[in-house]
């Protein structure tokens, strides 16, 4: 599946993946110090970027810094290469740095991801870029920067597990299903981005280096490899993840994570795998067995 | 059925097609030229290139062709072209009062030394639309001879404000012999607490309809300042640059702007007595609301530093300067287009799973209610046959 774009319809006049030497420079100091200190907000001089602000700016510039030209790239949007946003993104980078991308996960070195991690287990070799809206997990109870700055250097946490006993004590469970708030290296709460909260035990001592890219709020963060993840909990409350009582419509699949989609006027339901290339994968492998 | 996801790179280049017919419109009527947008909608162009961040009518006047009209769409076009370009360095400070004044007024003062000057408004155009307009290619109804007058005046004038620094009656804006560097927006991530050459700086690029409510807010008690518009000039004024390999100044071009400074009451504080204090507002090209709505959108974020008491929104520089900027917002709220179908699933799992056990709840204590319904009933019999 890899596709190299023609010279031809390379964009002229910019530099390699779009952004200037100095500005990926910054980038990259910006992203040493996240990878240093992890799941701490690192804020960085985030820059215009062709694509509205909150459509992925962040994880543009993350990758723009970090890509070189024997990259392969991966860009998926809710776990589908097809979406348009990612679809979009995809281009741009054939277009202004040339590289080659792939829809397969395990060809790929770098991945961009909006609120899905891959399915299939990453590796050593790869990068997990995630594009992500708000940085602040704690936004919600504390919109004042300022003030949520002073709470993450004081690891002062009382709010958000005030806000969990409250969830459990109204409906029985916490309330929240994506974006749910992580414990990065035993320090730092961080937001996993809007991913369900169904991929955050993968974040847990994953192989690959997880880096995330806020460029409307001006922060980037890391999870370096191997780093210890803990998704918020309470000992008589231990966290879980989404369960269906579906399997997938299409590969057949009962560990993925499944999108539901109405398919008559009657309100119909079918359940298919959101990630598309692990979806793909399984119904390729079916085949041929 | 799957394929309604799919597809996206076709879907994204018939876009782009429609997208530039849509912006063309009727073929029989003749094309827009970028020069035409320049020359004859100056007030879009001087919005653009004010929240866009960049001096260029040329460039401005092709956003807004390219947007077909949408400013904010073209204010966003020219800062993602603004951010490929390299820095050169940073200009002299803007000597405003050798202005070449086109306008200039003061409500504060009947008469002031240079002299009030209306200059081109449409403050008194008592707003009756002109239908001869509609008449393409007419005559132009204008007196030449006013049209000559209208040159910009000659010499320097004072500023308003600084004729009541005699008595002392108001706080004076000098340049700081050892003053820090001003910090520098497009540089530097916004950080808090911010100097004000940093919020000057968010409110220069801020979205004008954004500024003129805050501003409007702080009129109808919302941090009231009792306002006076002290001087709104508008004019040409020169652009220098240090060069140095030269050690001197240079001139590198003019450009319009307006400029207003309120005038504003403070009522002292314990080291302080009560004095008048300023607003600042700057906006590139002809654009007296933007600017005046930004002097008090400035005002009232100097509360904390005045010793105000700060009790409403329009005093908190986070809540103003995280919000100011359309490129940020419009790009933020529209986000919402994109597919969220992960979140709203899960979202569903769980409004499903807490209805479930609602649901299961309602019918464990009706049934509970029925069995000691019945528990109730039995007796009544077994006591009328014993009667």
């Amino acid at each position: 599946m890899n596709a190299r774009i023609e010279e031809s319809a390379m964009a002229e006049g910019y530099n390699f993946a779009y952004l200037d030497e100095q500005t990926k420079r910054m980038i990259r100091r910006a992203l040493l110090k996240a990878v240093a200190v992890p799941g701490h907000q690192v804020p960085f001089a985030s820059r215009e970027m062709p694509l509205p602000y909150g459509w992925g700016t962040g994880g543009l510039q993350v990758t723009s810094a970090i890509i070189g030209r024997s990259d392969t790239l991966k860009v998926i949007d809710q776990g589908s290469d097809e979406t348009t946003n990612a679809v979009n993104i995809r281009r741009f980078f054939a277009r202004t740095a040339g590289v080659a991308t792939t829809t397969r996960t395990v060809e790929a070195s770098i991945i961009q991801t909006r609120h899905r991690i891959p399915e299939t287990p990453l590796t050593e070799a790869q990068i997990l870029v995630y594009q992500v809206p708000m940085p602040e997990p704690l936004f919600r109870l504390e919109p004042r920067v300022s003030e949520s700055r002073k709470l993450h250097a004081l690891a002062d946490y009382g709010l958000i597990n005030v806000k969990y006993y409250e969830d459990i004590v109204q409906h029985g469970s916490i309330a929240t299903t994506y974006d749910y708030p992580v414990l990065v290296n035993d320090r730092y709460l961080t937001s996993p981005s809007p991913i369900p909260k169904f991929d955050n035990p993968k974040m847990h001592m994953n192989p690959a280096l997880q880096l995330f890219g806020a460029g409307r709020e001006r922060r980037i963060y890391a999870i370096p490899p191997y780093t210890k993840v803990r998704s918020l909990d309470f000992e008589d409350h231990p966290f879980t993840i989404q369960q269906w009582d579906h399997e997938c419509a299409l590969c057949g699949s009962r560990d993925s994570f499944l999108d539901e989609m109405i398919v008559d006027d009657a309100g119909a339901r079918m359940f298919v795998c959101s990630d598309s290339d692990y979806c793909q994968e399984r119904r390729a492998a079916q085949e041929d067995a | 059925m799957y394929v309604a996801v799919k597809g996206g790179e076709r879907a994204i280049e018939r876009s782009w097609d429609l997208l530039s017919s849509n912006r063309r419109g009727d073929e029989a009527v003749a094309e827009l030229s970028v020069d035409q947008i320049r020359e004859q909608l100056g007030l879009a162009v001087a919005r653009v290139m004010t929240e866009g961040s960049v001096y260029d009518e040329e460039l401005a006047a092709l956003a807004i062709k390219q947007a077909a009209g949408d400013l904010v769409e073209a204010i966003f076009l020219l800062r993602a072209y603004r951010t490929t370009l390299p820095r050169f360095g940073y200009t002299v400070p803007l000597d405003t009062e050798a202005m070449l004044t086109e306008r200039r007024i003061s409500a504060a003062f009947k008469d002031i030394p240079g002299g009030q000057m209306l200059g081109g408004t449409y403050d008194y155009t008592q707003r009756l639309l002109d239908f001869s307009l509609l008449a393409e290619g007419g005559p132009r109804a204008v007196n030449t001879s006013t049209a000559n007058h209208s040159a910009a005046q000659q010499e320097a004038m004072p500023r308003v404000l600084a004729l009541l620094d005699k008595e002392g009656l108001i706080e004076q804006e000098k340049q700081h012999a050892d003053a820090p560097e001003p910090g520098d927006l497009s540089r530097e991530p916004l950080m808090f607490p911010v100097a004000r050459p940093v919020r000057l700086q968010n409110l220069a690029r801020a979205d004008e309809g954004f500024l003129l409510a805050v501003g409007y807010a702080t009129q109808r008690g919302y941090a009231n300042s009792h306002p006076f518009a002290g001087e709104i000039r508008y004019g040409e004024v020169a652009v220098e640059l240090e060069l140095e390999e030269l050690g001197f100044a240079v001139e590198i071009g003019d450009i319009d702007i307006t400029e207003c400074q309120m005038i504003n009451q403070f009522a002292g504080s314990g080291d302080v007595p009560p004095t008048f204090t300023q607003g600042y507002g700057l906006a590139f090209g002809h654009s007296e609301r933007k600017a005046m709505a930004m002097a008090l959108v400035d005002r009232a974020l100097r509360a904390q530093e005045l010793g105000e008491t700060v009790s409403s929104p329009t005093q908190d520089a986070e809540f103003v300067l995280y919000h100011s900027d359309n490129v940020e917002a419009s790009g933020f709220v529209q986000h919402l287009k994109l597919p969220h179908y992960v979140d709203f699933q899960s979202e569903l799992e769980l409004l499903r799973r807490l209805r479930a056990g609602i649901e299961k709840e309602a019918q464990r204590e009706h049934e509970a209610d029925a069995q000691q319904q019945a528990h109730e009933a039995q007796p009544e019999p077994s006591e009328e046959n014993a009667a």
